[in-house]
């Protein structure tokens, strides 16, 4: 078993909790981190090299070190909790279990970046999980870790929860700052980044839940062993929420050294497949991502066997790869249709699309439409066709990444299992009641290691 | 005449404090879930209207930003709100038919509200939910690894509630 550096104490009773918090060991990087300088904290965190964990996977310490630094002008740290992306559910955990790992991360980042106001920006459905955030920063106030001159230490720190209101594009950082200051989530155009101009104009950080709580292990134990822990560019642990048709869905926290292979099967992590089946997909880091059959997921193109981490679950690039993502692992059995999968999805960014670019607004409904009577069957083999050109247009060609997340599942679905799609058109009868089922997918060498 | 009750009011200012002075749009998300809850369950023109008052803006700022959000209902819903997720991992794990079997227990479309305003059935997009799925919002809360049983259970809940 991996070690655990952020869910270590999330099943000790009363973790929520801050005596609890506190007894286990709980804001002792605050402690540390008030005698470093900032800049000092910043350089740890590079050494670290912790890299965001919602899904973009840039280097936390870096992003840290492009915040302006006017004098005179506030500057803001955001966490963006705005867990959205279908298959992801890890940040909910973290929140709802051990809300301190949280804050105490946030305290130490707004030290280390100067800024006196946070606030946690949570997606609005997770309501109970705002109630469960706010009574834990009322109990950090009452313990002198937040509000004025913390600790005696001479620094205030105020933090706040907002609550968002549905809407997966807020989870875009300049759309989430756009939705903070009370207005729609439309993404802004970059540059100026929110390092520059952020909330209402002032320089601004903006940080995943994971990646925040991420900074107490580093700072108690240093960059340096942090970064120790995984391999290559893949340092330290991440969390990754597993869904699908797997026997043990939920949360585990990897050391990123692990195979995905070995993270499939072995009853530690997801217990293989229910009843038997065999595996046919996955989409490995979040509904955005591309989905790979199972050889490719198995094995890379070069045969050498895939990891669970940043740089292999990309090997290969989009023909063979895929990505590490916000780690939202969806798996899909030898029953399931890709065509019908792909078409939940492609619904979902045209429900989520904000409409400011021609290209995401336009393309995903036509997506949506084509993939729908493919599904019904009355699709034409035209259409494959006609959706591999609207996912092209949309690439690229937007504001914000939205249009590339909505373009790269309908691409990747083509990509490797366009023999499906074409049964469909061949099949608009047998496919309403029948499964194209595994055909060639599997891989034809796999034996469970478990 | 529409107005918060004085409890609410005092949230309301407490939500405004936490921005800079002038900054008080930022308040606009979490004063609307406020008045949605206090003022039946859905935004209504003169809802709309009495929060920017409050906060100092133009009416169409709030409804632009009410439109946007999928949380905020602009038409009247039924007592309990059934938001079922329909996205990929849960329709994986059955979420089709849970919605099919709501639709038939109430006897309502997607969208739809039964005729005893109780019910009002709605289809969302991914909640956060994936592992425990399939799944649903009712309330401040999710109902996870939902069945037929658990659906009925949930109902007859309601049912009771009212009774």
């Amino acid at each position: 078993m991996g070690r655990k550096l952020l869910l270590e104490k999330a099943h000790v009773e009363g973790s929520r909790h801050y005596d609890v918090y506190r007894r286990e060991g709980g804001y002792r990087s605050v402690e540390k981190a008030l005698k470093m300088q900032p800049n000092d904290i910043v350089e740890e965190v590079k050494k670290s090299g912790l890299r965001g964990r919602g899904g973009a996977g840039f280097p936390t310490g870096m992003k840290w070190s492009f915040l302006a630094k006017p004098d005179g002008v506030p500057r803001y740290l955001v966490c963006n909790a705005d867990e959205s992306e279908p298959g992801t559910f890890k940040d909910r955990y973290l929140m709802e279990f051990i809300p301190h790992i949280l804050i105490e991360g946030m305290i130490v980042a707004s030290y280390a970046l100067g800024s006196n106001t946070s606030y946690i920006y949570i997606r609005g459905e997770y309501d109970w999980v705002t109630d469960i955030l706010e009574q834990a920063i009322a109990e950090a106030k009452q313990n002198g870790w937040l509000g004025k001159n913390i600790q005696g230490s001479g620094f205030d720190c105020e933090m706040y929860v907002q609550r968002g209101a549905g809407a997966y594009i807020c989870g875009e950082e300049t759309a989430l700052l756009e939705s903070l200051e009370g207005k729609r989530g439309n993404p802004r155009i970059k540059p100026p980044f929110p390092a520059v101009k952020g909330l209402w104009g002032c320089p601004t950080v903006v940080n995943n839940v994971e990646t925040l709580a991420a900074v107490v292990p580093i700072i108690n134990e240093g960059g340096d062993e942090y970064a120790k822990i995984g391999v290559g560019r893949s340092t330290g642990t991440k969390l990754i929420s597993a869904c699908g048709n797997i026997n043990k869905p939920g949360i585990y926290e990897i050391d990123m050294t692990i195979s995905v292979e070995e993270f499939i099967y072995s009853d530690e992590y997801c217990g293989g497949i229910p009843n038997g089946k065999k595996l046919k997909a996955c989409i490995p880091g979040g509904s955005s991502v591309p989905i790979l059959p199972a050889n490719l997921l198995l094995t890379t193109a070069k045969g050498e066997k895939r990891l669970m981490n940043y740089e292999s679950l990309s090997d290969g690039g989009f023909a063979t790869g895929s990505m590490m993502g916000s780690g939202g692992f969806i798996v899909l059995d030898e029953d399931q249709c890709i065509v019908r999968h792909t078409y939940t999805l492609a619904r979902f960014y045209r429900h989520e699309s904000c409409g400011q670019c021609s290209p995401c607004r336009e393309g995903t409904g036509w997506m949506e439409k084509i993939l729908l009577s493919l599904e019904k069957g009355k699709g034409k083999m035209s259409d494959i066709d006609l959706l591999w050109d609207i996912q092209r247009k949309i690439e690229g060609n937007t504001i914000c990444p939205l249009g590339d997340a909505a373009a790269w599942p309908v691409a990747a679905a083509i990509r490797h299992f366009r023999d499906e799609f074409e049964w469909h058109v061949n099949n608009p009868e047998k496919c309403l009641t029948e499964n194209y089922g595994l055909r060639h997918y599997a891989d034809p060498i796999h034996v469970p290691t478990n | 005449m529409i107005h918060f009750n004085d409890k609410t009011m005092l949230r309301v200012n407490e939500i405004i404090a936490r921005y800079p002075n002038g900054k008080q749009k930022s308040a606009l998300l979490p004063v609307l879930h406020l008045a949605q809850v206090e003022f039946g369950g859905w935004l209504d023109v003169p809802v709309m209207d009495y929060v920017a008052t409050l906060l100092n803006i133009e009416p169409i700022e709030v409804y632009e930003v009410a439109s946007f959000y999928s949380m905020y209902n602009l038409k009247p819903v039924g007592k309990h709100l059934f938001e079922v997720c329909q996205t990929g991992p849960c329709m994986l794990n059955g979420s089709d038919d849970i919605i099919d079997y709501i639709k038939q227990k109430l006897n309502i479309g997607v969208g739809e509200t039964t005729s005893d305003g109780m019910f009002t059935l709605k289809t969302v997009e991914c909640l956060g939910a994936c592992g425990y799925a399939p799944m649903m919002q009712y309330g401040k809360t999710y109902r996870e690894h939902l069945t037929k049983e658990k659906v009925d259970a949930i109902i007859e809940e309601c049912r009771a509630k009212a009774n």
